[in-house]
Formats: structure tokens, C-alpha cells, sequence
């Protein structure tokens, strides 16, 4: 319960950014490190609680891009429901790529390879098939009406994506305090362990892959929507994998808050640097390369998790100092 | 004449060029206390993950409540009522004693309320009660062992197959586990373990097996097998016998 107040009290916060700020520079900083959490958050799914390290979450985001833009401007299809679709085509592609992984029984770095490998096969396949828009890309067609997912305000793309992180934060929560995200832990840990307690490692690291895919997905109809332009390499490309697994890292894998805190470390540390230097190509590369070998050196647990190592080692000094005290009642 | 709840039966196993387990037969009946003993390299580790489902065997049949099971993957098994520990400790290294013994509660308790329920009467069963919150990383080998033992408990078996629980303990710790595996068979499982600690054999076990280079070269009541000539020889070496037959069996 204690989970879920604090979720919706950091919900609340952010949902009243905007009756204070108004400056759109601002609020799309937030939009782009909201739609960047929600990926990491899909990412920490599987690599957080389920120990199965991707590196190829871009096959999900771009799969829900694409989706999005395709049955909108091809099919004439709502926005909305293609949004939706997009979610559900991400969840396959998870699936598709879930099935083969595991049933072949990948792990570590075998397992990230692999999902690069997708990543880059539709990366590929996106660049010259027509139906994409091929090496052009697509634009999505102004329609400024909420109907169709399109808003002339910042504030409602920003509450709309902050709706979603919302979502994705109450899954995590709900996770830790489930089976299946019990058993999820489990296989991370020792998966044959699990599995002499009844764990079929193989649905658990599937089904975690399938949910972990409609997040992040739907971080990717979101971007669709929101900057009204897909290509290849903005879809499936490795800046969206990095990023994905980047932010959970730098936040705390595995936690429920750690794509979030990562997401805007990341972002505000890019945002600053380039106010100082402007904008160099790859600065923000660099800048996250710089923030993993220092979160790696100094909170390997991340930020989230750092501040939970602090606060367990004060609760067992706290301890520590009442156990002598009771002795001395008792003795 | 009633099934046991197990027997395994011609079961071989080859790593290889090494054939691990020949053709070994075994049984055992719920309620009671079966041992599996023999030097180390004989083939016991191997035989149990055939039993359990981490090993597909290269021969022979497993039957399990009837059934023939011989195959089937882990999970499934645990779900039928089969649980195991490892000899070598396989303890969810970053979880807590309770959440370590939790995953076991789950597979018969879906909600997290009930299963920690389960957990933590487990936990105090097997006499960690007061190491709940302790990360089962920071755990000596002896609590490892008790913890593999609490974890395999949680998922309420119906056959407990236990690799060498009790290596590792000292005497005192020993005779705190002991009760606990008698209790066990009082409650109607069928316990298989594989033990060095040949004052526990000879005390709990109704029945004992010998395997020796993988197969089975004795079995019968504790004071038969240790009596036999063949297994002086193979397993227990010169002037052993008399060793332990001067332990008081109870
Ligand atoms: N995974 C494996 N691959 C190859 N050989 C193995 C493997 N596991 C065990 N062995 C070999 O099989 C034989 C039986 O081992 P094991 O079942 O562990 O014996 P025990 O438990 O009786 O000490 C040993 O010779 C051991 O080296
Ligand atoms: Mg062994």
C-alpha cells in the first residue's frame, strides 16, 4: 500500500507542473524525459526483475511507432486505435523474439546479442520496405484534435504521457507484490533454483518479455504522435535500446521509481551539458557513458537503489544501538 | 502389493564418455525415511536430478504416484509434489531468508499474504525464525543448507529428496535438523536423502540403498547394508563396519 500512495503522490506532483510552468521548452523536456522512462520502465521489466539484459529494445519502440503511423496514414485508421495496435504488435514482436530466445535457452550476453540482432533486422527491413515510407520515413498528418491523439497544447501531451508512466509505475508496483513477479525475481536470481519450486522459467521470462514490449511500444506510439515523424533509424534505432536500458541502470534496476529517477538524471545532466558546450554530436552519448562508469563505481544499485542502502544500514545502526539497551533490561 | 510413492527404475545416465548411473533401481514409500549412500563420484547428485527433471536420463523409467514421470521438466514435478535441495546451495543470493522461502509458498499459495504466512511457519519449523530479514547472501553454509531445506518445505511436497543436508554441520546443528527430517516422515512424506553422516543414516532411515560407480550394489535395513561385505568394501573401507556398528542405533 505504502508503494502505491507514493506512486500516486509523485504522480500528483508532476501532474502539477504545468498550473505552474507554461514555458513549452520546459514542459517538452518533460514530455521527451517522461517518454524515455516509460521505455526504461518497459526495459527494467525484463532486465530489472527478470535478470534478461536486452539490448534490443528498439524492435518494441519502433514496432509501436510504426504501427501508429502506418494504420493512421495507410489505413486511415484513429490514432487512438492505432495506438493500441501498436501495443499489441510490439507485445507479439516481444513475444516472436521471447520464444525463440528462450526456448533456446539464451541467456546473458547470447540473450542481448539476439535482441540486437532483431533490433537491426527491422531496423533494416523498415529502410526499404514501402509500407514504411522506407529510407523517406513517415509523417503523420497534422490534426491538432484530441480524438486524434493530437494536442494543441504541450499540457495535455505532457498529462497524457505522465498518465502512461503512471500506469507503467503501478505494473512495476504491482509486480513486486505478485507471483508472478515473485517468480520473475526468482529466475533472475538462480533459474534452477526456481525451477525445483515449481517456476517455469521459460513462460515467467516470456510472459515478462511480452508486458515488458507493450511498454516500451507504447513509449513509441507515443513519439510517433508526438513529434508526427517516424524513420528507421529514429524507430529502431540503438540510441532507443541505449537509452531503455541506460535510464533503469543509472536509476536502480529493478525498483519501481528507477527508469523515472534515471530517465530525468539523464536528461536534466544532457540538457545541462549542452547549455554550457551547445549542442556537439554525441555529447549526450558521451554523457551517459560517463554517468554509467560513475553510477558503476559509486551506487551500483543505482540512484534509487543507493538511497535504499543508505536507509537499510541507518535502520541497522538504529538496531544496533537498542539491542545493547534490552540486553542491559534484561541482564 | 501398494506402489511406493517413487521407484526409479534401471535408471543410467551418461555425461559423455562417463557413464554416471547404471541402470539403478530404487524406491521409496511415503512416511518413511529412505537413504541413498555411497562414496563421493558414485552417482547419487546425478540420480537426483534425473529424479527431479534437471536431467533426462539416457535409460530407464522414473514413477512417481503411479505414474511414469520419466522427462518431464522440473516444474512439473515440484507441482506433482517432488522437491529437492542442491548439495550445492543454490540460494536466491540477492532476496531475504523470508522472500527466499516465499517463492517456495507461492506454488500452492497465489497470494502474498498467505504465502508469507506459510513462509515464515516454514522458516521457524527449520529453525530460521530469527533470520527472516537477513539477505540470504550474508548466510554461513549451515544456514544455506536449512534455508535449501525451508524453501524445498514451502512448496508443502509430497517427496522431499534432500542432497546432503546435513554436510557441513556440526554436531549440535545436526542434532537440531535431525527431528525436523524424522517429523517430516512422521507426516506422511517419502524422504530420499543422500548423507554422509552415517550416525543420521543409521538412526532415521527405514531402508538404505548403496550406490557405488552407479549402480546399485546393496540396499536393505541400515544395520544389513553396513553388514554387507560388498559395501565394506566398496564404500565404508577396511575396519569401518566395525565403527559404526559400535554407534548406538536407535
Ligand atoms: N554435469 C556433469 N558433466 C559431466 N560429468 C559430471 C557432471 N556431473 C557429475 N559428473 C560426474 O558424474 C559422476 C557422478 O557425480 P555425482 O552424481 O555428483 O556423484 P555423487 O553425488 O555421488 O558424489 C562423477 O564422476 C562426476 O564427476
Ligand atoms: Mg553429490
Amino acid at each position: 500500500m505504502k508503494g502505491f500512495l507514493l506512486i500516486a503522490i509523485v504522480v500528483a506532483a508532476f501532474a502539477a507542473v504545468p498550473l505552474v510552468v507554461h514555458s513549452n521548452v520546459t514542459l517538452n523536456f518533460l514530455v521527451v524525459a517522461l517518454l524515455i522512462a516509460l521505455a526504461g520502465q518497459g526495459w527494467n521489466v525484463l532486465g530489472g526483475y527478470g535478470g534478461q539484459y536486452s539490448f534490443g529494445h528498439a524492435a518494441f519502440f519502433g514496432t509501436g511507432a510504426y504501427v501508429t503511423a502506418v494504420l493512421q496514414m495507410r489505413y486511415g485508421v484513429n490514432a487512438w486505435i492505432g495506438f493500441a495496435a501498436g501495443i499489441a504488435a510490439g507485445s507479439a514482436v516481444g513475444a516472436i523474439v521471447g520464444t525463440l530466445a528462450f526456448r533456446a535457452g539464451l541467456r546473458s550476453s547470447y540473450f542481448a546479442l539476439v535482441t540486437l540482432a532483431f533490433a537491426e533486422v527491422l531496423r533494416i527491413l523498415a529502410s526499404v520496405a514501402p509500407i514504411t515510407g522506407a529510407g523517406v520515413g513517415m509523417l503523420i498528418k497534422l490534426d491538432l484534435r484530441a480524438q486524434s491523439f493530437q494536442f494543441q497544447s504541450r499540457a495535455l501531451f505532457y498529462l497524457v504521457i505522465l498518465a502512461l508512466v503512471a500506469v507503467a509505475l503501478v505494473t512495476a508496483q504491482m509486480l513486486e507484490r505478485s507471483r508472478f513477479g515473485a517468480w520473475l525475481i526468482a529466475v533472475r536470481e538462480n533459474e534452477d533454483a526456481a525451477m525445483a519450486l515449481g517456476v517455469d522459467a521459460f513462460s515467467i521470462k516470456l510472459g515478462a518479455m511480452v508486458l515488458s514490449a507493450a511498454i516500451t511500444a507504447a513509449a513509441g506510439g507515443f513519439y510517433a504522435q508526438y513529434f508526427l515523424f517516424v524513420d528507421a533509424g529514429i524507430a529502431y534505432g540503438t540510441w532507443i535500446s541505449i537509452e531503455a536500458l541506460l535510464t533503469p541502470v543509472i536509476g536502480g534496476v529493478g525498483t519501481v521509481f528507477g527508469p523515472l529517477v534515471g530517465a530525468l538524471a539523464a536528461k536534466s545532466l544532457g540538457e545541462g551539458a549542452k547549455l554550457v558546450t551547445g549542442d556537439v554530436p554525441g555529447l549526450d552519448l558521451m554523457i551517459y557513458g560517463a554517468m554509467l562508469v560513475l553510477v558503476i563505481r559509486f551506487v551500483p544499485h543505482g540512484i534509487v537503489g543507493a538511497f535504499a542502502d543508505v536507509s537499510d544500514r541507518i535502520k541497522r545502526r538504529v538496531l544496533a544501538a537498542r539491542a545493547p539497551a534490552r540486553e542491559a533490561v534484561h541482564g | 502389493m501398494v506402489e511406493p510413492l517413487l521407484s526409479v527404475e534401471g535408471i543410467s545416465h551418461r555425461f559423455g564418455g562417463l557413464l554416471a548411473v547404471d541402470a539403478a533401481s530404487l524406491w521409496a514409500p511415503a512416511g518413511s525415511i529412505t537413504s541413498l549412500i555411497g562414496p563421493n563420484g558414485a552417482g547419487k547428485t546425478t540420480l537426483f536430478a534425473v529424479i527431479s527433471g534437471f536431467l533426462k536420463p539416457t535409460a530407464g523409467r522414473v514413477r512417481y504416484g503411479g505414474e511414469d514421470v520419466t522427462g518431464e521438466p522440473p516444474h512439473r514435478l515440484a507441482r506433482r509434489g517432488m522437491a529437492r535441495t542442491f548439495q550445492i546451495t543454490k540460494p536466491f543470493a540477492g532476496l531475504s531468508v523470508r522472500d527466499n522461502i516465499l517463492i517456495g509458498a507461492h506454488l500452492r499459495h497465489p497470494a502474498r499474504a498467505d504465502a508469507l504466512a506459510v513462509a515464515e511457519t516454514v522458516a521457524r519449523d527449520v529453525g530460521l525464525g530469527e533470520l527472516l530479514d537477513r539477505p540470504a547472501h550474508t548466510m554461513t553454509a549451515a544456514a544455506r543448507k536449512r534455508l535449501e531445506l525451508a524453501r524445498a518445505l514451502a512448496t508443502e511436497p509430497k517427496l522431499l529428496l534432500l542432497d546432503e543436508v546435513l554436510a557441513g554441520l556440526n554436531p549440535s546443528e545436526i542434532r537440531e535438523v535431525v527431528p525436523v527430517i524424522r517429523a517430516l516422515a512422521g507426516r506422511g512424506l517419502a524422504v530420499v536423502m543422500i548423507e554422509h553422516v552415517m550416525q543420521a543414516v543409521m538412526s532415521l532411515s527405514a531402508h538404505v540403498f548403496v550406490l557405488a560407480e552407479g549402480r546399485i550394489i546393496a540396499e536393505g535395513s541400515p544395520a544389513h547394508v553396513t553388514a554387507d561385505p560388498a559395501v565394506v568394501e566398496a564404500y565404508l573401507g577396511h575396519g569401518a563396519a566395525a565403527k559404526v556398528g559400535a554407534h548406538d542405533v536407535h
